[in-house]
């Protein structure tokens, strides 16, 4: 609330007194993130070494990104936009970047080059799926289970699919309230092949079919909204297993110690970066696009890594990965994509989910309200 | 001066009269009236508040149920090609349709205003928003034969606005400019700028905070050449909407621009059209050269068929139901929020059921109604006997009971949720207690939150103090020494509670149960924590519309239903027990 009325109250003055800063960049910034440990990487990797650099600039977070797209929307609707720069996963910047919101940027000219001249293009490569995207990680959605709760005699979980299990593994289970992944594990774990999933779920008998597995554990299951509920349930014992993202897991066990197992198989793998929402004033643009020039270069993207256990996106930042900023233990093991980790891996398609995601969310809860 | 002695005085002389003359009646009414208006005037600045902040947001946002204008802005030509398609046959709309569409689709792609209509339809038709978000990205591939074709008969020329212009542009086809410009602005959602906008913007320019030149008033700074408008009547209009979208929309000059395919595409439509061929072979203004050229290109390839090009697209363009969904809700004016806020949907005959695992609404009002009913009820239940107490103990000991009861009360609604999740959950305090004490198994912990056992647990507890209030104020003028005449009379205990003391506690209870099934009914917040999936409210389904789904119109014919339902309640309580019999206070 207080976030929102301090890039109220800046937008306001912004509007009031465009003289003052028009040519200069605006000295203050919202950013949107995720909240919770992740956000505080971002913090520590690029908004704390940014701000050091520029006197007086002050950065609001806020921790809205789960409902990226439709606050975006209503923020257009409203013709305020407050937002400088936001966190969200590829499906929604390729949402965002057709339906107008996201602004275009030129890979060349607005992000940096690496070290060793390789240009930014080249540098992020297949990461920019869309012409407003950003990109910053690659994280998965995997599934974290309390090692204490395991019945005796069973072999603990490995596998997402075990979360259908609830003669195996009696006990809550806590699953992202959209249906993005949720879908996909349901209809892979009753027997549609890897490569069949999304043309399955493109029919109605498709959607039937994985909303008719999902219902096997419909009254087992807490529905979450934001992604640190998953490690607060799982750390008060309320559910036996749920999905998160795989850094949440690794600062709820390696950094708050809880006795937390994860189960790496078919973990979704998916893309996060940044967009910047279309229309900002001058101003606010160039600071924007100043921080944004900083926050991915080489360097700053693998500093993130230290803090949290996802990928940087662009491939001059991967050997420069080492050990937690802290803790002193090597990240590369935590990673989604160590090899031992990433045996089977479900490569989300964030291109389909983009133009199916209105039709499946409207269908999705629908059946979570019946 | 009794009534009949003035009874007679008037019928002696005629109307009684003041000092001035003026027949008394009259000028009694006139000095009411300004006193009446004396007090207007001290309410008018509420008055006017109210109506500014309250009144009027709240009928912006119900007349949203209804409004439906974004289906013609965004397919205006399409939709007036589809009147005479008949939606009950299982047949396709005819090929004009399928022309009208891909025009209207490639204006909108460029808008980007296509995936709105998108969601808008989608809420009739599950299914249909893909086909408009992927069909948006393929609008620049249709016909690309024709304009490569023309393209490559000179490509120096066609790429060059100027040479564009030469052919196109001149002085005259304002009524066609205009009609594009209305068209971009309907399109882009934006209210043309009237006289009171104006002068707003005249204010802020003196004040030093210029508004934006409004779309309706900027210098286009481009015409139609009447002799091409003439010749090629598809191109010109298209080039028409090109020039209007380059100049409001990315601030270009249109004679430097190379226009999009959609004018290309018209051209090729121009160039095939058989009254027009022979026209091209004698035409002699600018650019005739190219056009002969181009003319002769496309005379190569088969005519453009837009059925085929948009199945290329995306083959869900041929199947009719598209189609009727488009027909049906083409309307500005639309049931559609309210059908579907009663699991219904208007098909091409007439109103039908929705499909079963669309049906949620009814449900969920039934559900919200039922459990405001049992929380009514369990407020009642647990309120009485501490409204008893509190009008019955020694005025010390109840102003402390008073004090526990308020205190809550007082406690952040959020706070107090939360409490609830610590207490309820599987591992929480009221649990751990039970297996500590032996009553439930290790396995067998109770399912207490995120279900509908929570949501009325919590709510109880939150409305409780809306019962007990107005049961106490009602019970503190119930004089204790009516209990002791019945039982000197001989009635029992429960004979003199009662025949007694119940009946006269009833107004409380009235009142309590209104105040608490009036907010549970529209609760929100408690049921969205601790109600999992099946102890939601409907209400959480008008948040979940208003800030997720952002189907606003649905959300306002839920609230709009809600808003009635709780108006025939109350009239149905006012008929049976009474409004009068409702006490807020002693």
């Amino acid at each position: 609330m207080m976030i929102k009325k301090i890039s109220a109250l800046a937008a306001c003055t912004a509007l009031v007194a465009p003289a003052a800063f028009a040519a200069d960049m605006a000295d203050e910034m919202t950013i949107v993130s995720w909240g919770g440990a992740y956000q505080s990487s971002q913090v520590n990797a690029y908004s704390d070494p940014y701000k050091a650099k520029n006197d007086g600039l002050e950065v609001v977070w806020d921790e809205s990104s789960a409902q990226a797209v439709s606050k975006l929307r209503a923020q257009s609707e409203a013709g305020n936009i407050t937002w400088d720069l936001v966190d969200v996963e590829a499906a929604d910047a390729i949402r965002l970047c057709d339906e107008g919101l996201a602004m275009e940027i030129d890979p060349d000219e607005d992000l940096a080059a690496a070290p060793d001249g390789t240009s930014a293009e080249d540098d992020f490569g297949d990461m920019l799926v869309s012409d407003c995207f950003i990109p910053q990680i690659v994280f998965s959605t995997t599934f974290g289970y309390r090692t204490d709760m395991v019945p005796d005699g069973v072999e603990p979980p490995t596998s997402a699919c075990d979360v259908f299990d609830t003669e195996k593994y009696p006990g809550k289970r806590a699953l992202n309230k959209q249906p993005i992944a949720n879908m996909e594990w349901a209809l892979l774990c009753d027997g549609v092949a890897y490569e069949d999933v999304y043309d399955a779920l493109e029919t109605d008998e498709g959607v039937e079919r994985a909303l008719a597995k999902l219902g096997t554990i419909k009254d087992d299951t807490i529905w979450w909204t934001a992604s640190a509920q998953t490690p607060e349930l799982l750390a008060s014992g309320e559910i036996f297993m749920g999905s998160a993202y795989n850094g949440r897991l690794f600062s709820a066990i390696e950094e708050k110690k809880q006795p937390i197992g994860m189960a790496w198989d078919w973990q979704m793998f998916d893309l996060d970066g940044w967009i910047i929402p279309a229309g900002l004033p001058e101003d606010r643009l160039a600071r924007v696009k100043d921080f944004v020039m900083f926050a991915t270069d080489t360097q700053r993207l693998a500093d993130q890594a230290k803090y949290i256990s996802y990928g940087p996106a662009r491939a001059s930042s991967a050997p420069l990965v080492g050990k937690h900023a802290t803790l002193g233990i090597e990240m590369a093991p935590h990673m989604p994509t160590d090899p031992n980790n990433a045996e089977n891996t479900f490569v989300n398609n964030y291109d389909w989910w983009a133009d199916h995601r209105d039709d499946l969310d409207a269908k999705f809860q629908a059946w979570l309200a019946q | 001066m009794t009534d009949a002695t003035m009874d007679r005085g008037s019928a002696d002389s005629g109307p009684m009269r003041a000092a001035d003359g003026t027949p008394l009646k009259r000028s009694l009414a006139r000095s009411l009236r300004m006193q009446k208006i004396r007090a207007l005037a001290l309410v008018l600045p509420l008055l006017i508040f109210v109506l500014v902040t309250f009144l009027a947001p709240i009928f912006d946002m119900l007349f949203r149920s209804v409004e439906n204008r974004i289906v013609e802005d965004t397919l205006p030509a399409t939709v007036v090609a589809l009147q005479d398609w008949n939606p009950d046959q299982d047949e396709l709309p005819p090929e004009d349709v399928f022309r009208a569409v891909y025009f209207d689709l490639f204006l909108a792609a460029e808008a980007k205003k296509h995936t709105r209509l998108g969601t808008r339809l989608n809420y009739e038709m599950p299914g249909i928003s893909s086909l408009f978000r992927g069909s948006g990205r393929a609008m620049d591939d249709v016909a690309k034969d024709q304009v490569e074709a023309i393209e490559d008969t000179d490509k120096k020329a066609w790429r060059d606005g100027a040479f564009w212009y030469s052919i196109l542009g001149g002085d005259a086809g304002q009524a066609e400019i205009e009609e594009a410009r209305s068209r971009f602005i309907a399109l882009q959602g934006e209210s043309a700028r009237g006289p009171v906008g104006q002068s707003w913007c005249a204010v802020r320019g003196v004040l030093g905070a210029p508004c934006a030149v409004a779309p309706n008033r900027t210098d286009l700074k481009f015409g139609l050449s009447p002799e091409a408008m003439a010749l090629l009547p598809r191109t010109s209009r298209q080039y028409a909407e090109f020039g209007v979208f380059a100049v409001l929309e990315d601030g270009d000059v249109l004679q430097e621009e190379d226009p999009w395919e959609a004018v290309y595409v018209a051209m090729a439509l121009d160039l095939t059209d058989p009254a027009i061929a022979p026209r091209i072979a004698s035409y002699t203004g600018p650019g005739a050269e190219q056009l002969q050229a181009a003319a002769a290109a496309v005379a190569t390839l088969p005519a453009i068929n837009f059925k085929d090009a948009m199945a290329a697209v995306d083959e869900e363009w041929l199947d009719p139901e598209v189609w009727r969904t488009i027909k049906v809700n083409s309307g500005r004016y639309t049931s559609g929020y309210f059908l579907n806020a009663a699991d219904l949907k208007l098909g091409s005959d007439g109103v039908e059921v929705r499909p079963e695992n669309e049906r949620i609404y009814i449900m969920l009002f039934k559900r919200t109604l039922i459990m405001s009913l049992i929380i009514t009820g369990t407020c009642i239940v647990l309120g009485y006997p501490v409204a008893w107490l509190l009008a019955n103990l020694p005025s010390r000991r109840a102003n402390l009971m008073m004090i526990l009861v308020l205190l809550p009360f007082w406690t952040s609604l959020l706070v107090r949720t939360s409490a609830w999740k610590v207490m309820l959950q599987q591992h929480g305090v009221v649990n751990d207690t039970l297996v500590w004490l032996g009553i439930v198994g290790e396995t067998g912990r109770l399912a207490l939150i995120n279900n509908q056992t929570g949501t009325i647990i919590a709510m109880t507890h939150i409305l409780l103090p809306f019962m007990i209030l107005p049961l106490y104020s009602v019970m503190q003028t119930i004089p204790p020494s009516y209990l002791r005449a019945a039982k000197s009379l001989g009635a029992n205990d429960w004979t003199a509670f009662w025949r007694v003391y119940f009946p006269q506690s009833v107004p409380g209870i009235g009142a309590g149960s209104i105040l608490v099934f009036i907010l549970a009914i529209g609760y929100y917040i408690t049921p969205e924590l601790v109600g999992g999936t099946t102890g939601t409210f409907i209400s959480n389904r008008i948040a979940y519309h208003i800030s997720n789904s952002l189907n606003w119109g649905l959300a306002a014919a839920l609230g709009t239903i809600l808003l009635v339902a709780v108006l025939v309640l109350y009239w149905a309580y006012d008929r049976i027990v009474g409004i009068d019999n409702v006490k807020l206070g002693g």
